[in-house]
């Protein structure tokens, strides 16, 4: 085993891989390595920053939710109150309805009871005049008397 | 058992394993003492393959990659990428673009150099005995010249960054005034430092040499033990893995840690 220019060759091969394996080889390799690392990373990250938002859109969908709940229950509260309002309304006119008409009844058979009374009346002064007729026919001229019986048919 | 020609003798054998097939500016193919001016094909040859092979899998990955789901090979890649990236952060802490890339090369590279060392001894030579090229070795990183041509490129690396980092003259203090900061210690601390220098690209490439060979040597001896070599040879290769991995992982680690310590102001 002797040393000879073998070396030589070996040591200029060594100086050429390496510098191909500096220029070629290394950099897309560990750039690929560090970029793919640097993806994750990001990927990580935002994977975290999404899961943030997720909690905080849940926690703003449970505000919202307890917003609209309350704001349903106010609603419905005007509306019993409303209804309320109007069955009140509807009452009181109802009432006033009724009390015009019962009025307006008792007028109706106050005039009713008016036109009986007056009707009955000129029967009764007829009836009264035709008895008086009657009785009278026998004693007096009819013409003679009539101003009597009017004034009576006047004070019945 | 390769059963080629001759007289086979069990260090005849071992021998033809620990040869290279040569070539030399001055002899030819397989000369004898040929000088400075020698090539091991066979190391070469499957070292720049292994090494074409990492680069060709990793740009077409890198090519085709993905910052969305990555498929299987991606990520496989993208595994080992990021291991050494894992690496090189925890241990270096400067900016530098070399450091990680080279880090991965030498990573990767010296592994697949290792695992050759899995594949049974004489399948390949064997092949190429039959296409007749005398000799093939087929693990690259049992090759001293190999494993020092790395680390010395690793050295130089070293020193080119301690001088970049700290100056000519930072180097110079770092060699003389450690560890003991005081002028009359200069000698001492120059003869310490120089070895505590030299000793890295040495050991760095030593220890990878050392055992890749022994391994390899371990899978050769295996190999002449006849029908022995079946019980023995599937626990050693398993051992092995384990070798060729933490050996790869350790090559590089060290690369890593001394370079920090280049760029490191104490």
């Amino acid at each position: 085993m002797n040393i000879n220019a073998t070396l030589l060759g070996q040591a200029i091969a060594f100086a050429v891989f390496v510098w191909f394996c500096m220029k070629y080889v290394w950099p897309p390799l560990l750039g690929a390595i560090e970029e793919r690392q640097k993806k994750i990373a990001d990927g990580l990250t935002q994977a975290e920053r999404a899961g943030k938002d997720l909690e905080l859109a849940q926690a703003k969908s449970t505000d919202k939710l307890k917003e609209a709940k309350a704001q349903a229950a106010e609603i419905v509260e005007q509306a019993n109150k409303r209804r309320a309002q109007i069955v009140e309304e509807a009452k009181a006119e109802g009432e006033t309805e009724r009390q015009k008409i019962i009025t307006q009844g008792e007028a109706e058979v106050e005039a009713e009871r008016n036109r009986a009374r007056e009707e009955l009346r000129q029967q009764v002064s007829a009836l009264a005049i035709a008895g008086a007729e009657k009785i009278i026919k026998r004693s007096i001229d009819k013409e003679a008397n009539s101003d009597i019986i009017d004034k009576l048919v006047a004070e019945l | 058992m390769a059963d080629h020609g001759e007289a086979l003798t069990s260090s005849s054998y071992i021998q033809h394993h620990l040869t290279n097939l040569t070539w030399s500016v001055d002899g030819g193919w397989n000369a004898h003492d040929a000088g400075f001016w020698t090539f091991h094909v066979d190391s070469l040859l499957f070292s720049v393959g292994l090494g074409v092979l990492f680069l060709w899998l990793f740009r077409s990955v890198a090519k085709k990659s993905t910052i969305g789901v990555p498929g299987k090979l991606q990520c496989f890649i993208e595994m080992v990428v990021e291991f050494v990236e894992e690496n090189v952060k925890d241990t270096f802490h400067g900016k530098n673009a070399l450091i990680a890339p080279l880090a991965l090369t030498i990573f990767v590279w010296v592994l697949l150099m290792n695992l050759m060392d899995l594949i049974p001894v004489d399948i390949i030579p064997g092949a190429a005995q039959a296409v007749g090229i005398p000799y093939l070795k087929v693990v690259p990183t049992t090759d001293l010249n190999v494993t020092f041509g790395m680390s010395l490129s690793v050295f130089a690396l070293i020193i080119f960054y301690t001088i970049k980092v700290k100056g000519v003259g930072g180097f110079v203090k770092e060699l003389t005034l450690q560890p003991f900061n005081h002028w009359a210690f200069i000698p001492v601390n120059f003869i310490l430092e120089s070895v505590t220098l030299l000793a890295k690209p040495v050991s760095l490439g030593l220890r990878l040499f050392g055992n890749l060979y022994a391994g390899e040597l371990l899978f050769v001896l295996i190999a002449l033990l006849g029908y022995w070599q079946l019980p023995l040879y599937f626990p050693w290769a398993v051992f092995h893995i384990l070798i060729v991995v933490l050996q790869a992982f350790i090559f590089m680690m060290l690369t890593i840690v001394y370079l920090s310590m280049a760029h490191e102001d104490h």
